[in-house]
């Protein structure tokens, strides 16, 4: 791979609430087209790391812009979140699953594309007239909605309410939502929470298929190590709000700052049952 | 004492009996002080007598009752599962009886002035279910669709009928020249209610909607120059047939002499009813086609969640305030009909009172329902009207019915949401028939 470009570019990001500094002179590069993973103990600022990049909440100092490759270097943090999520196409999914819980899968993913929808159709008046040019976007993008659906093998629950589906469809379905908001940069939460291990296994393949055939890039928070390990190009690590270690996969697990911060002081004893419970890939 | 519980299994017959007893029991404590004990005039002195066969009876009857009351909830509720387990296939049948049941009241609704031609009384009630129906559908857009509690919905039908009470009597427009006017004059107060609640959810948002509600009942009442104060304003012109108004014959033409008809006051009244028809149906196909339109599915997608909403790169402030908008309008709408309908307006006719009631239609009717709203209007306008006889036990009876309907139908009578579209299965056997 050639030495990738940076898509994300995070600098001197500190995030305080009230005397709580959540994060703390934060610097971080996120490379296009490969997997990035942010790990950290709980409480580590990782959650809250995501919400200032989307927009949710607005840091204290700092500034994270994005490369895009479309229209050129966007400030993150002067945007409003749903602008975030329209204007710089940077798309996250949540820790707790939120989805539209009484609408149908096939509803869910149309509402993610919302705002090309409500564009043709010129402030609903195409589309209450039925006016050819919103039938199209509307055809359009059902045919978008149902290639994710296809791709991520849930099509055929596509008019089941997406509420009433088991835990591990409904990850996969919040995923498949946010790709139809069609993003430069994709933010996942967690996206491994309550999987079981089959699951976790075809989410590693989604990530890296996503990467490999569309030249997405993945920004993660994640626990599950197995995901982490396996998936990421790049790991940056989080304790107390600060970056401990960043690197590959390989240098991280090998890291003293990270296995004191996972593990306390023993290391060695510790470690070893972190190799025997299959951490290690 | 048992508490009362909705069984996840039909019962045995002895925690059937168990429960009857108990709610027995509960009706014979009450009983005891309204039934058992009565006064009565004995020689100009009020002395206390007991009724205890009364009572007595009146337990039996509530056990009685009570077990069969109990016996077809449980089957209700046992074949409700069944429902639920049943597949897409029902889900689309059922689409299909409500569309059914909806052209069945639309036509029963045209044809009901030509079955009753000379009942006024019948008439008037029903129009008045129209406007509450309109009312209804104005406000499940607000309420139903965006999930946006607003108990203040009453100062829109107020801005909208004061709207064209002004406009007619002072500058003398006429119905159909004020009737857009109003409505966006009440979209307008829609947004200026929505700025500064956009932050707010749930039960903020619903004292500030109710606050707003009276503000505008209290300057119609106060702002005598404006509105006439509690005086109201009289004399509201009444809409013409296409400029052929319905008067005794006169030096103009009138609706009557036109259609060469003897003059009839009915004839208004029957026209008023088909107008509020139209005006109904006409805010039901707007709904409707709006709810499968972008804005709203957002309206929906932000009553399910607002901050995936906003992840998804919707922008929430306009999603809120065009459903305030429309959801004002179409109660302004109704409004400008209520003014000319009357054609006396005073803020009595604008309580807090009348919100409830239509926000009852609308959680009644079962949220985002569209056939659910109407029925909702039939029985909570029409159970008074009919609870008449019953004079005293009028409200009583009013009270019994909607408890029963939360009962058996906690979501409301319509509670099934009907997909705004859907992914055809080619192969249609297999449509949804996997568990």
């Amino acid at each position: 791979m050639n030495p990738p470009e940076m898509l994300l570019h995070v600098e001197n990001l500190t995030m305080r609430f009230g005397g709580l500094t959540a994060i703390d002179d934060l610097s971080l590069d996120v490379p296009a087209g490969c997997i990035t993973a942010v790990i950290g103990p709980n409480g580590a600022g990782k959650t809250t790391f995501f919400n200032c990049l989307t927009g949710f909440y607005k840091p204290t100092t700092g500034r994270v812009c994005l490369n895009h490759p479309r229209r050129g270097t966007l400030q993150l943090e002067t945007l409003e979140s749903y602008q975030v999520a329209s204007r710089a196409q940077v798309v996250r999914t949540f820790q707790n699953v939120r989805l539209f819980a009484k609408m149908t899968v096939l509803e869910n993913l149309i509402v993610a594309q919302h705002m090309r929808l409500q564009a043709a159709s010129c402030f609903s008046l195409a589309g209450l007239f039925g006016l050819p040019g919103y039938r199209r976007a509307e055809k359009q993008a059902i045919e978008i909605a149902v290639d994710r659906l296809k791709r991520l093998n849930l099509i055929d629950r596509a008019d089941a309410v997406a509420g009433d589906l088991p835990y591990g469809m409904q990850r996969r379905i919040e995923i498949a939502r946010a790709l139809c908001v069609d993003p430069v940069l994709l933010c996942l939460d967690e996206p491994a929470a309550g999987l079981n291990p089959r699951e976790s296994a075809e989410l590693n393949e989604l990530l890296q298929s996503l990467v490999r055939d569309e030249g997405l890039s993945i920004l993660l928070i994640e626990h599950d190590m197995s995901v982490v390990m396996n998936v990421s190009d790049h790991i940056c690590v989080l304790n107390y709000g600060r970056k401990i270690a960043e690197g590959s996969p390989e240098k991280i697990q090998n890291d003293p700052h990270v296995i004191k911060a996972y593990l306390g002081e023993e290391g060695d004893e510790a470690l070893d049952e972190m190799m025997s419970a299959g951490v290690a890939p | 004492m048992s508490v009362v519980v909705i069984a996840h299994q039909a019962p045995s017959a002895a925690e059937r009996f168990r429960d009857a007893t108990a709610v027995a029991f509960v009706a014979l404590l009450l009983g005891i002080p309204m039934i058992g004990l009565t006064t009565v005039d004995q020689g100009g002195a009020l002395q206390v007598a007991t009724r205890w066969p009364v009572l007595f009876a009146f337990v039996v009857i509530v056990f009685v009752g009570r077990l069969l009351a109990r016996y077809v909830i449980d089957a209700i509720n046992v074949r409700q599962r069944a429902r639920r387990k049943a597949s897409g296939i029902v889900a689309r049948k059922h689409g299909v009886i409500s569309a059914w049941i909806g052209w069945g009241c639309f036509g029963l609704a045209i044809l009901m002035p030509m079955v009753f031609p000379d009942n006024r009384y019948v008439i008037d009630t029903a129009t008045t279910v129209l406007i509450y129906v309109m009312l209804g559908w104005g406000l499940n857009v607000v309420v139903g669709l965006a999930g946006l509690l607003d108990l203040g919905y009453v100062a829109f039908y107020a801005v909208g009928a004061y709207s064209y009470a002004l406009l007619s009597t002072q500058f003398g427009w006429s119905f159909w020249q004020a009737l857009p006017v109003a409505g966006g004059l009440a979209a307008s107060f829609g947004i200026v209610l929505g700025w500064p609640t956009l932050r707010l959810r749930g039960d903020y948002l619903a004292i500030v909607t109710l606050g707003f509600g009276e503000i505008v009942r209290v300057i119609l009442v106060n702002w005598t120059a404006l509105s006439g104060g509690p005086n109201g304003i009289a004399s509201i012109p009444r809409p013409s047939f296409f400029g052929l108004p319905f008067t005794p014959p006169g030096d103009v033409p009138t609706f009557a002499s036109f259609f060469g008809l003897e003059f009839s006051p009915l004839h208004r009244i029957i026209f008023l009813y088909y107008l509020i028809l139209t005006l109904a149906m006409f805010t039901n196909l707007f709904v409707s086609r709006l709810r499968k339109l972008p804005i709203g599915r957002a309206w929906e997608a932000m009553r399910e969640d607002e901050i995936a909403c906003k992840a998804m790169g919707m922008n929430v402030t306009n999603v809120k305030l065009s459903a305030f908008a429309i959801g004002a309008m179409l109660g302004g709408i109704a409004g400008v009909f209520f003014a000319a309908r009357q054609g006396f307006i005073s803020p009595e006719s604008f309580t807090f009172n009348e919100s409830a009631i239509i926000l009852a239609i609308v959680v009644l009717g079962g949220m985002g329902s569209q056939l659910g709203v109407v029925l909702a209007s039939l029985v909570l306008v029409l159970l008074p009207e009919l609870g008449r006889d019953f004079a005293e036990y009028r409200m009583l009876l009013f009270g019994t019915a909607m408890i029963l309907i939360m009962i058996w139908k906690p979501a409301g009578i319509l509670s099934r949401r009907e997909p705004t579209l859907r992914y055809s299965q080619p192969e249609a056997g297999s449509a949804g028939t996997r568990s």
